[in-house]
């Protein structure tokens, strides 16, 4: 646990917001939404990090990511978190550099109507085709 | 300039835990592009989980998929658990493992008998389905389901098993790994399936990676993780057995993985047999206090991963569910293209999807927008391909 959450310190330096570890494999760090993408570029390029997924919850006054990377060797789960400001939720996309990471930002979208900037394939994947546009499912409120 | 043909395969199945929608664009019979859709029958499970209680919560997503029913309870529970900080009795630990393990032996032979049907080795499949019949009987005897085991609860598990049913499980462990073994050999020795399977549906290693698959899909590529041993959970830091790993990422190496660990998974149930304490079952947990935690469990296909979060109510505020196939889906990108029609249906079944969709595969012509051929159509020229081999080889 230490090595991972050196490696992320030396690459993001100061912009850490926040460290929480509530049991030895599980450690949560929090990140402003502008340094995700150097926040993951290092965990998945430098540190071997492998992404399980994403997940997007509404706060309310924003929608709070998380992103789960596991390290097998070193046997953690390391969640990054950042919170996107609504009424216009955005961040840039993690997928040009970890295509693993597509489905997720697109199912986000659907969902919750955080905009992933840079997205190769920003199309639907959860709504149907015919679903109205600015509804969002898993909004608290059910609206944008 | 060549024609380009699109193929739509499916999107609708009932059996599927996710109904898929494969297009491939063809030329002549190679294919060229692929495109992957899905959530045609969301059933909005994590919204779902958010409207009941804690403990309600494993009956809704063990009926997430039908095969992997043990698995994403688990994850689920072991999340809840580490929240609550909850110290799960020894026995209870056994028992999970050992039901998690019947499991993924049935899924395996499960995959077996299917890309056997899909090679045109109907032997095969008859064999491998009637030898997994026992281990659904063992689970309903065990558990008293043959599916939706609905075993495990936060705090241990909701059913033992009688301790005169420990020799029933060693003798069964014993036939199977027999049939196994035969049924193993038949299928790694035939020259023809070496052919027919060696090469094709290649994913790298460096793809596997990029793509973050997880399960047989990635150790068939050389990826050696399993959460069984890189964050071991129930009694897997108690048993022994050996991660198998493939290095050629093709259709050959998936079935060699998954037929290896199918023995893997019998040593697993004949040591939590021969070692399981004595003692209760389940602890009783009241509160759930606030918290968030991740809780993953190595299913059948892959990585089941689980994200809970508790406001201190008796209801999760936020419940990620994240099946083995949403990452390993989309490796057909890297898979898939450049292979010809008649290898599609065996790669798009190595992965261990969900084969159902690809028996609704329909190729149709971009232009005029006619069938061309259907699912019934193009698992026999996957079939003639085999034959044509055996032909060829001289058999």
């Amino acid at each position: 646990m230490a090595d991972v959450l050196a490696g992320l310190r030396e690459s993001l330096g100061g912009r850490i917001l926040a460290t929480e570890s509530r049991s030895p494999r599980q450690t949560y760090v929090s990140v402003s939404c502008s340094d995700i993408p150097d926040a993951a570029r290092c965990l998945f390029e430098r540190l071997g990090g492998r992404l399980a997924t994403v997940t997007g919850l509404d706060e309310r006054d924003g929608i709070e990511l998380l992103y789960h990377f596991c390290f097998d060797a070193e046997r953690i789960v390391l969640t990054v978190k950042t919170k996107v400001a609504k009424p216009d939720p955005r961040i840039s996309s993690i997928t040009p550099f970890l295509p693993g990471a597509e489905w997720i930002e697109r199912e986000i979208h659907d969902l919750l109507g955080v905009r992933f900037d840079g997205h190769p394939r920003p199309e639907r994947l959860i709504l149907a085709d015919d679903w109205p546009e600015g509804v969002y499912p898993l909004r608290k409120d059910g609206r944008p | 300039m060549s024609k380009t043909t699109l193929i739509p395969i499916g999107p609708f199945h009932p059996l599927q835990e996710e109904a898929e929608y494969f297009q491939l664009s063809v030329e002549g019979e190679r294919v060229v592009d692929m495109d992957v859709r899905l959530s045609y029958n969301h059933r909005g499970i994590e919204k779902l989980s958010e409207s009941m209680t804690f403990d309600q919560v494993p009956f809704l997503v063990e009926r997430i998929c039908g095969i992997c029913s043990a698995s994403h309870p688990l994850a689920y529970i072991q999340a809840v658990e580490d929240i609550a900080q909850v110290k799960v009795p020894e026995r209870a630990l056994y028992l999970r493992t050992l039901v998690n393990e019947l499991e993924r032996i049935h899924s395996h032979v499960l995959w077996v008998g299917l890309a056997g049907h899909f090679l045109g080795y109907n032997t095969v499949w008859m064999w491998a389905w009637k030898y997994r019949e026992p281990i659904l009987d063992l689970l309903e005897k065990t558990t008293g389901s043959r599916i939706n085991y609905a075993n495990a609860m936060i705090g241990g598990c909701r059913r033992d098993i009688a301790n005169e049913c420990w020799p029933l499980i060693q003798k069964a462990m014993d036939d199977l790994t027999g049939h196994m073994e035969m049924l193993t050999k038949a299928i790694l020795d035939d020259p023809v399936l070496h052919a027919r399977l060696k090469g094709v549906g290649v994913l790298k290693k460096e793809d596997a990676i990029r793509y973050c698959v997880t399960g047989p899909t990635a150790r068939a590529s050389g990826v050696p993780i399993d959460v069984r041993r890189d964050d071991p959970y129930a009694a897997y830091d108690r048993v022994e057995w050996k991660l198998i790993t493939q290095e050629t990422g093709d259709v050959f190496a998936k079935a060699v993985v998954r037929l290896l660990e199918t023995f893997e998974s019998i040593k697993i149930v004949k040591q939590c047999a021969r070692d399981i304490p004595d003692g209760p079952i389940a602890v009783e947990v009241r509160d759930i206090p606030p918290g968030e935690a991740v809780g993953h469990v190595e299913a059948p296909r892959g990585e089941t991963f689980h994200y809970v979060r508790s406001d201190g109510t008796n209801r999760p505020v936020r419940h990620k569910v994240r099946a083995p196939s949403y990452v390993n889906v989309p490796s057909f990108k890297a898979s898939c293209i450049g292979a010809t029609i008649s290898d599609v249906a065996i790669t798009i079944a190595s992965v261990d999807p969900c084969y159902s969709c690809t028996e609704r595969m329909a190729v149709i012509d971009k232009a005029t927008r006619k069938r061309l051929y259907t699912g019934e159509e193009l698992v026999r020229l996957s079939e003639e391909k085999t034959r044509r081999m055996r032909k060829e080889a001289g058999l």
